[in-house]
């Protein structure tokens, strides 16, 4: 497999990088959909970060990547009982776009079927990206019940597939992270509340940050060895990081001040229904973790509030006042610096 | 960005019938009309051949990494030609136009399966053409399963790319996929000499030794930086990142990528010279193969310059590891250099289109071309029937046993117990995909009432893209005022291209009422042809006094109007003059159209008739 770019060299992009870490070390966040142009590094930033969480265990020769501590949840358990637990890299699965129902959610295995009449699922992508990433570019060009069919199963974690006489049902875990351009077309609302964290990037204007992009893509290509040798160390102190606030996350606590801050930080700027809310807080907690931090702080919940709030306001059609702006304005009010 | 998503895709796309024409031929270039002189013709044209040739070359030099050429051109003797000397440097596979994803990745022969009842795989081209590459025609055709797999393939380093874009207007390969391969060659307006294409013998190759330009006149003319030539020039090595990054920026070419992959064409270019550094023969060559199709916008030329403005290059420091920033001078100089080579490469129209002053919009790409194949690969579920697998059709298995299950001792099933199934026996699925609307507005802008009535028509727009999250539905805007009619609002679901687009609009003029219709049709009519269902509405007093044929207008709106109800469209006639008027419902009478008299236009009686007809 080719070296991928490492996560520390990536030039700006600082909130959706955040965006991800938190995605990494608070799973149930329930994914981060980034908007922007292409070109941005956002799938770059996606695989970096993939080939940056240390390796997990899986059970050898699942098809599910199954958790050697939980097998027999899956449906090769019969097949794999005696199966060795072995190291396997955390799964970037690339969703794309022409992608049919049957590849994702799994199917008959036809060539089975035909050639032996042997019924036999034939897992698909969610399979595949089971405990790891599914990345989509372009999600808002996606097929409608495609994308209902992801949320649905990112949100209960488990993978129905009942069809063509075959009844299987395997765990799908998977940090769900989208891409897309608005000016492709939006996503409906109530599919856009579904991502935990929203991120918008743009492509930098800044000449000198644009040539060092240049540079060390440049450089990548050419010795990629190399370049990622020098950003070993600052790999590592991601990696290091990453893995302590996972350690500490449970423990960071969440004091009453900091729960009735988040809501009525909910309330002034009008973002809908309590998946907000919860998410909010959640990506604080997880910011207070990966700070080192034992609990919430309002700074926290200052720093998230625009990742995780700016998709969930209500939109109005006739205001043109970007999402973020209304939030930075309340955060301002209510969290005085 | 690339050039495809340049052409004004109003100008182009869906100007009127009677213009049409004039956009397609090979002289629509302004620079061609002056020059009459037939060896300064070659010249342009040899220069554009030369660095479509250069392309090949660079690509056999570095495969990985480029991506691959897309070469805009109909079909015809001067892409033949192209692709001759492209099949003899490079191992090329052909996609067939009705390929899709199975064709890419190989899968299941499905008769040889069933004839030796044992799985019989067949490779997929992107296989087959590893090292080499995937010729792949009307590529603006593609659909956007089989162009996604085609970018993952790209970044996956597959065989290099070459598509052939043959749209013209608003069609045009998928940005995304466009975006994946380094190099644009444009060959749309480029002749060959006569004598060399009868002569059937091969254009000169750099690549295998022979004379560069069997061009009969003008190669010595050449640019020299376009050729292949051992003239080192100046060592720019340290620089070019920074150097082809402001020219990117010049250009108003916002992708990063860009200038990326103009280093990395440089570099192929330098190794097949044989240096191991740059120099700015290198440069040169890659901002006319990378930047110069991309480019957006001519520096210094005399055109209002568009608002985004690129922040003067500060050079500036930031926190990387070599600091070697050139001087301020020299990197311009530099870059001056590289914005003269990259010019030679601009994208056909561009000048015209600046001169015009006419804003550039990217044409919404996505779910546009093949979206009527939905029916047979997306959507719901909606039964089975007979058929073959294949072409974007999928096999329903268990139907298909089912199908063979009451012939099998007639067929006289082998003693193991397997299945005999025959070709008759194949059932594939059906799919409906949910039908989606596109509501083109046909709004009148002329005149005095136009203030109160474009709010209200803007105010209608934007109501109903609101709706649209819900129904998938689709909206244009179609203006006439003064002498003709123009697409204000390409089909789009973006509200943030829409409130761009709405805030432009601006009224006043005569009422060229006819031609109002007519584009309102044409645009109707491509969005049946995708797929969709139209809904036109058109927004007037009725009093048509401006025609550009100086025809009686409202003789000629009537005619249009006939022509428009001939074509089966449904629409919506909104008359929202003071008084509504015979003449008006007269010409509602000719569309066809539901008429609908509202004196007191507002936005939402307009969606709520608009609603009626849904």
């Amino acid at each position: 497999m080719r070296t991928p770019f490492p996560f520390s060299a990536i030039v700006g992009q600082e909130e959706m990088k955040r965006a991800l870490l938190i995605a990494a070390i608070e799973p149930r966040i329930g994914g981060v959909m980034v908007f922007g142009d292409r070109g941005t590094g956002k799938s770059t930033a996606v695989r970096a970060l993939a080939a940056l969480l240390p390796p997990m265990k899986v059970v050898a020769g699942s098809r599910y990547n199954a958790d050697p501590r939980a097998r027999d949840n899956y449906p090769d358990a019969q097949e794999l009982r005696h199966a060795k637990a072995v190291e396997a890299p955390v799964p970037m699965v690339d969703l794309p776009l022409g992608a049919t129902e049957d590849r994702v959610v799994g199917s008959l295995d036809l060539e089975r079927a035909l050639a032996t009449g042997e019924k036999r699922f034939e897992p698909g992508l969610l399979a595949k990206a089971n405990r790891g990433f599914l990345y989509i570019d372009e999600v808002n060009l996606l097929e409608d019940h495609l994308v209902d069919l992801l949320l649905d199963v990112a949100a209960s974690g488990e993978n129905l597939v009942e069809r063509e006489g075959l009844s299987v049902r395997h765990p799908a875990r998977f940090i769900l992270v989208g891409s897309g351009n608005p000016e492709e077309g939006e996503l409906r609302p109530q599919l856009l509340d579904r991502f935990g964290l929203s991120v918008d990037v743009k492509t930098p204007t800044d000449l000198g940050e644009r040539v060092e992009i240049v540079r060390r893509c440049d450089r990548f290509d050419r010795e990629p060895d190399q370049f990622a040798a020098d950003y070993a160390e600052a790999e590592a102190a991601t990696v290091a990081a990453l893995a302590k606030a996972r350690e500490r996350l449970p423990k960071v606590g969440v004091a009453d001040a900091m729960l009735e801050l988040g809501s009525r930080l909910c309330q002034a700027v009008g973002a809908d229904g309590l998946r907000g809310e919860l998410t909010l807080l959640r990506a604080a907690r997880a910011t207070a973790a990966l700070a080192g931090k034992k609990s919430v702080h309002p700074h926290h919940i200052a720093e998230v509030a625009t990742l995780a709030l700016r998709h969930r306001l209500r939109r109005n059609v006739l205001d043109d006042t970007g999402s973020a702006v209304r939030i930075t304005r309340a955060v301002d009010e209510l969290i005085p610096r | 960005m690339n050039a495809a998503d340049l052409d004004i895709f109003g100008q182009m796309g869906y100007e009127t019938s009677a213009s049409m024409g004039r956009a397609n031929g090979p002289l629509n270039q302004g620079e061609f009309h002056e020059k009459t002189d037939f060896c300064d013709l070659w010249d342009a044209d040899s220069a554009r051949w030369q660095l479509a040739l250069l392309a090949i070359d660079l690509l056999v030099a570095a495969p990985q990494g480029l991506g691959g050429i897309l070469l805009r051109a109909r079909s015809g003797p001067v892409r033949d030609a192209w692709e001759a000397a492209l099949v003899q440097a490079l191992r090329c596979r052909r996609l067939q136009a009705s390929a899709d994803g199975d064709a890419l990745d190989g899968g299941l022969d499905l008769t040889a399966t069933l004839a030796s009842g044992r799985p019989v795989r067949r490779d997929g081209l992107l296989a087959d053409a590893a090292g080499g590459a995937l010729v792949v025609p009307m590529a603006e055709r593609l659909s956007p399963g089989v162009a996604a797999r085609l970018a993952a393939a790209a970044d996956a380093g597959g065989p290099a790319l070459i598509l052939f874009d043959e749209g013209d207007g608003d069609e045009g390969v998928t940005a995304a996929l466009a975006g994946r391969l380094a190099m644009h060659v444009d060959l749309g307006a480029v002749r060959l000499p006569m004598a060399d294409l009868l002569a059937e013998h091969p254009i000169g190759h750099s690549g295998d030794g022979r004379d560069p330009a069997a061009l009969s006149c003008g190669g010595e003319k050449l640019d020299p930086g376009l050729r292949r030539d051992d003239r080192g020039g100046s060592l720019v090595d340290d620089d070019a990142a920074a150097t082809l990054t402001a020219t990117a920026l010049a250009l108003g070419i916002e992708v990063v990528t860009a200038p990326l992959q103009a280093l990395r064409v440089a570099r192929a270019h330098a190794r097949v010279n044989g240096r191991t550094m740059l120099t700015s023969a290198d440069l040169e060559a890659a901002a006319a193969l990378v930047l110069g199709p991309r480019a957006t916008r001519i520096p210094g030329n005399d055109a209002p310059p568009p608002p985004d403005e690129p922040p003067p290059p500060p050079p500036e420091t930031d926190d990387g590891d070599d600091d070697r920033e050139p001087d301020h001078d020299d990197l311009n100089a530099q870059t001056e250099i590289l914005l003269e080579a990259a010019q030679t490469a601009l994208p056909p129209g561009l000048l015209e289109a600046l001169a015009a002053g006419q804003v550039r919009r990217q044409p919404t790409r996505g779910s546009g071309a093949g979206a009527k194949l939905r029916s047979q690969s997306h959507g719901r579920p909606a039964g089975v029937r007979a058929g073959t697998p294949g072409r974007g059709a999928r096999l329903a298995l268990i139907d298909t046993i089912k199908a063979a299950a009451p012939w099998q001792r007639l067929r006289q099933a082998d003693p193991t117990g397997r299945l005999s199934i025959r070709r008759d026996d194949l059932r594939i699925r059906r799919y409906v995909a949910r039908t989606q609307t596109t509501t083109v507005f046909a709004v009148d802008a002329s005149g005095s009432a136009a203030i109160a009535r474009l709010a209200e028509a803007k105010g209608a727009v934007e109501l109903l893209l609101a709706q649209a999250y819900v129904k998938r539905s689709e909206v244009a805007l179609v203006v006439f005022r003064g002498e003709a009619a123009e697409v204000l609002l390409p089909p789009t679901r973006s509200l943030a291209r829409a409130k761009r687009s709405l805030a432009e609009l601006a009224g006043g003029g005569g009422t060229p009422l006819a031609a109002g219709i007519d584009l309102a049709g044409a645009v109707a009519v491509r969005e049946a042809a995708r797929g969709r269902t139209p809904l036109v509405v058109v927004l007037t007093d009725g009093r048509a006094n401006v025609d550009a044929a100086g025809r009686d207008p409202q003789e000629a709106a009537l005619v249009s109007a006939r022509g428009f109800a001939a074509a089966g469209l449904k629409s919506v006639f909104i008359d929202c003059g003071k008084r509504p008027r015979p003449e008006a419902a007269a010409i509602a009478h000719a569309m066809a159209a539901r008429y609908v008299a509202l004196p007191r236009l507002d936005a939402r009686a307009v969606v709520a008739a608009v609603e009626a007809m849904g």
